[in-house]
């Protein structure tokens, strides 16, 4: 082959995840998935299809939920991230991690942290008041384990407490 | 003593690490050096890798090697060294082991780099030249070539033919069932850590530790006391973790090449390159009189299975002990296609088994004219009439009562279309489940430390089941001490044996195992206390606690010292007399709008039977799970292969449905009271499966109602609606 490939250079960006700043060096093809995770080990936010579909990478860009997969580290230049490991101060959980482990909201855990941060930004959003409408916000997120109603009654009794419309 | 925490609705002792997303999974441990591997994947159903050129793909810069079955280290030569505790009966497949291409999406080549992107990039490079043969991928198109499973069946019983020929009353139908994989929402992954002195730490998505590090042993020829396997968390499983998977096999290989630390998480779409649910079709055949009392009753069933091992589940067996018939004949046969090997996922062979009973049943009670309710009434069986064993509990009419007044199952027109809500036909239907209760022999080890905490532990899993919290339940009860001063440990290949975590068997397995070490350990200390101070010679053991890192009796405080005991548990002999197993009935509502073809099922009920629930609240959480699942098996799971290629298509969580949040409607538990000191010491009987087990049934017997129309062949999905 004549054109060897080669590994693309690297950009220098700035982020705030969960209040800290960080100044990094990202090749372009990397996720703000993949630098959360294997750079800057907050596994938390997790990977369960990096295309999109499941919604296991969820956190909350700028306050607003989006899909850690489909969004490329550069893209965040300057955004302010929060992860799930940064909703809860110090021991003192969310109001919505503390439901989520009243109502048994998961199984597996491993759909959880996106679980949680979509349902912080769609309490943001406003527009989830009835159950069936939290069921229609929440469907980006899958749960294999099947928790579904474990996580509607528990973003149930959290919104109230997040600043969202009472259900 | 306080009241006991068994039977309690607790909350999850992981639940803070769950929330928070301190829980490492298999593929999120850090080590410096890591290297990222990345499958590469064919794309041919059948033939041989011709050549193989790595050249590109090594010449991106942090790639480190590319292994593939030319350049691979030594490995096995022999089957038995790649059988392990879940394998199937013949060759078990090989990860780059050699030319041969047996089924599409094999691994072909693994490429090694110092980051993932590199590596998944070359590996876009990778050029591979496969002569390719010709395949069979479609077992409905191969039923011809169809050979007995090796199966232990239970033979025939009475007279099938003749009873069923002289029943008034007949059904004589064929379900079949599709492809479906188990999709964990954790794909797979393996972090191997390579120690300075070349032993492995390996974190590993399993149900099975142990099972992972004998895999390792035999296939590597690595000393065992060098091969440790860690599995803390599991991001789901459904027994897709109990068998070890290649990507297992590959990091522990290339960082033996390597000597360094390797990771290999699969991608989604690899997460459809080995076991999955088997494609089934079954014809069931039901003899009945007038009552509607069971005559006879025939099963035969066909699955699929690999060209190189005859996966076998329990798919018919249920037809032969879920009722009282004296005329039964099951059959089982396999056809070998040009695929990867089924394995057991959710309630293996129930869940699509069950579906064609409890289908054939509604017919059955349709053709009858009889409530399909009360059809099943009777032909309710005291005993297991495979096995000629009374039921240790079967508390099966509590289930179908309680289920169907909390249904209101009462109120049922029983006429199709009969029932219409806002311009959407509503239909009404049930089945009934059932899963086996079995023990197996597990070990468990308890240890006071002289400050009072209480640590137990077993190499079992907790893949969402709720094993750290019902465990630490038991044994805080078994040694009489706060939830708060008790730890229990797993998913360590170290800890005391303990059996595949699958088949519903953990808490009655691993349960009675750390309740005795619990027990003895008590023993221990109070024996020791009494030799240790005098003064507490003649007190009743009862009087011994330990609470604030204090051993208390009698309102004195005494010093402890650390002291430990590790106990093997078995099935008790009295268990070999009786057959054992959870039941369930499940009432399911599903509104239909026949324009659009568009189905909810609004309401489910799932009344189950499943011996002492130690955790209502994770054990509901189990059952809703289940009725998810079930649920997803009804309308929408179904892996769909083009035979041209012999790949699957719809590979992805985009094009494999399964529920989301908006699918669900009402689902209500409900646990009925059955005592049964048979089954175990514990009186549980385990809740995984049996929440899955005749959910599909009971959704096509409600689409029936609604509709008038049967639909036999699965999933329910719009088209066969429409149609």
């Amino acid at each position: 082959m004549s054109d060897v490939p080669s590994a693309p250079n690297t950009h220098a960006i700035g982020l705030y995840i969960n209040g800290e700043q960080h100044h990094l060096q990202v090749p372009p093809w990397l996720t703000l998935l993949d630098l959360l995770r294997d750079e800057l080990d907050l596994v938390g936010t997790k990977k369960g299809c990096d295309h999109g579909q499941c919604g296991a990478c969820t956190v909350l860009r700028n306050g607003r939920r989006v899909n850690a997969c489909l969004t490329l580290a550069i893209m965040c230049d300057g955004d302010e991230l929060t992860t799930i490991e940064g909703l809860a101060h110090g021991d003192r959980l969310h109001p919505l991690q503390q439901a989520f482990i009243a109502h048994d909201a998961f199984q597996c855990g491993y759909c959880t942290p996106g679980q949680i941060c979509s349902a912080v930004g769609m309490a943001r959003e406003g527009r989830a008041r009835s159950r069936a409408q939290i069921q229609e916000a929440m469907s980006g997120n899958l749960c294999r384990c099947g928790a579904y109603s474990n996580i509607v009654a528990a973003v149930e009794e959290a919104l109230p407490q997040m600043g969202g419309p009472r259900p | 003593m306080n009241s006991p925490l068994s039977g309690q609705p607790l909350d999850r002792v992981d639940g803070p690490a769950k929330v928070t997303g301190r829980a490492r999974y298999a593929g999120e441990y850090p080590e410096p050096g890591l290297l990222y591997g990345s499958v590469v994947s064919g794309n041919v159903a059948r033939g041989r890798i011709r050549r193989i050129d790595c050249d590109a793909a090594l010449a991106v810069p942090g790639v480190v090697e590319v292994l593939h079955h030319l350049n691979r280290p030594k490995m096995a030569g022999d089957d038995e060294s790649y059988e392990d505790a879940d394998a199937a009966e013949g060759k078990p497949f090989r990860p780059l082991f050699n030319d041969r291409v047996l089924y599409s999406g094999q691994p072909l080549a693994l490429v090694v780099a110092e980051s993932l992107e590199v590596a998944r990039y070359a590996g876009s490079l990778v050029r591979i030249e496969i002569d390719a043969e010709a395949h069979r991928t479609d077992l409905f198109a191969e039923l011809d070539n169809a050979h007995d499973a090796p199966a232990e069946l239970p033979g025939p019983r009475g007279d099938f033919a003749g009873a069923f020929e002289a029943a008034p009353f007949k059904v004589d139908a064929t379900y079949s069932t599709p492809v479906e994989h188990h999709n964990p929402m954790e794909p797979h992954a393996s972090t191997v850590i390579y120690n300075a002195d070349g032993s492995l730490q390996v974190h590993d998505k399993t149900q099975g530790t142990q099972n992972s590090q004998d895999y390792l042993v035999k296939v590597f020829d690595l000393p065992k006391e060098r091969v440790r396997v860690c599995a803390a968390y599991v991001g789901g499983a459904f027994g897709s973790g109990l068998r070890p998977q290649y990507q297992l096999t590959l990091a522990a290989m290339a960082a033996l090449r390597l000597q360094r630390s390797v990771r290999v998480t699969l991608t989604r779409q690899q997460m459809f390159t080995f076991g999955y649910r088997p494609r089934t079709v079954q014809r069931l055949r039901l003899g009945a009189d007038a009552q509607g009392r069971l005559l006879a009753i025939s099963h035969e069933a066909t699955g699929q299975t690999s060209r190189f091992e005859d996966f076998t589940e329990h798919l018919v067996e249920w037809s032969g002990m879920l009722y009282r018939c004296d005329n039964v004949a099951l059959g089982y046969r396999l056809v070998p296609l040009d695929v990867y090997t089924p394995l057991d996922m959710r309630a293996p062979g129930a869940a699509s088994g069950v579906i064609a009973l409890e289908c054939a049943m509604d017919e059955l009670a349709q053709a009858l004219s009889l409530d399909p309710l009360e059809l099943r009434r009777v032909n309710f069986a005291d005993s297991n009439g495979n096995e000629g064993k009374p039921y240790s509990s079967k508390a099966l009419l509590d289930c179908y009562a309680r289920g169907a007044l909390r249904f209101g199952w009462h109120s049922r027109d029983p006429r199709p279309r009969s029932m219409q809500d806002q311009g959407e036909l509503v239909g009404w239907g049930m089945a009934g489940g059932v899963w086996e209760a079995m023990q197996m022999k597990a070990s468990a080890r308890a240890r006071l430390d002289a400050d009072g905490h209480l640590w137990v532990s077993s190499a079992t899993t907790d893949i969402g089941t709720g094993t750290y919290t019902v465990m630490t339940q038991i044994a805080a009860d078994a040694f009489g001490m706060a939830l708060a001063d008790v730890t229990f440990q797993l998913g360590d290949s170290s800890l005391p044996t303990a059996p595949l975590q699958g088949g519903s068997f953990t808490v009655s397995s691993v349960g009675p195992a750390v309740r005795q070490a619990c027990q003895a350990l008590r023993g221990k200390l109070v024996a020791w206390a009494k030799g240790r101070y005098p003064e507490l010679a003649g007190i009743d053991a009862g009087a011994f606690v330990v609470r604030d890192g204090q051993l208390q009796v009698a309102g004195k405080a005494y010093a402890l010292e650390a002291m430990d005991v590790r106990v093997d548990a078995e099935p008790s002999a009295r268990r070999q007399g009786f057959a054992s197993a959870t039941h369930s009935a499940v009432f399911v509502e599903v509104r239909i709008d026949e324009a659009l073809g568009t189905l909810r099922v609004s309401r489910v009920v799932s009344a189950v039977a499943a011996g002492r629930v130690i955790n209502p609240k994770t054990a509901r959480s189990q059952i809703l799970g289940g009725v998810v699942w079930g649920l997803g098996m009804a309308l929408q799971e179904e892996t769909q292969i083009d035979h041209g290629l012999g790949r699957y298509m719809n590979h992805n969580l985009a094009e494999y449905h399964i529920p989301v949040n908006a699918d669900i409607g009402e689902i209500e538990v409900i646990f009925v009271d059955e005592p049964d000191d048979i089954v175990n010491e514990l009186g549980s009987k385990g809740v995984g499966e049996i929440g899955v087990v005749g959910v599909a049934a009971a959704v096509a017997n409600a689409v029936c109602h609604a509709t008038g129309r049967r639909v036999r062949d699965f999933p329910l999905t719009v088209e066969k609606l429409l149609g």
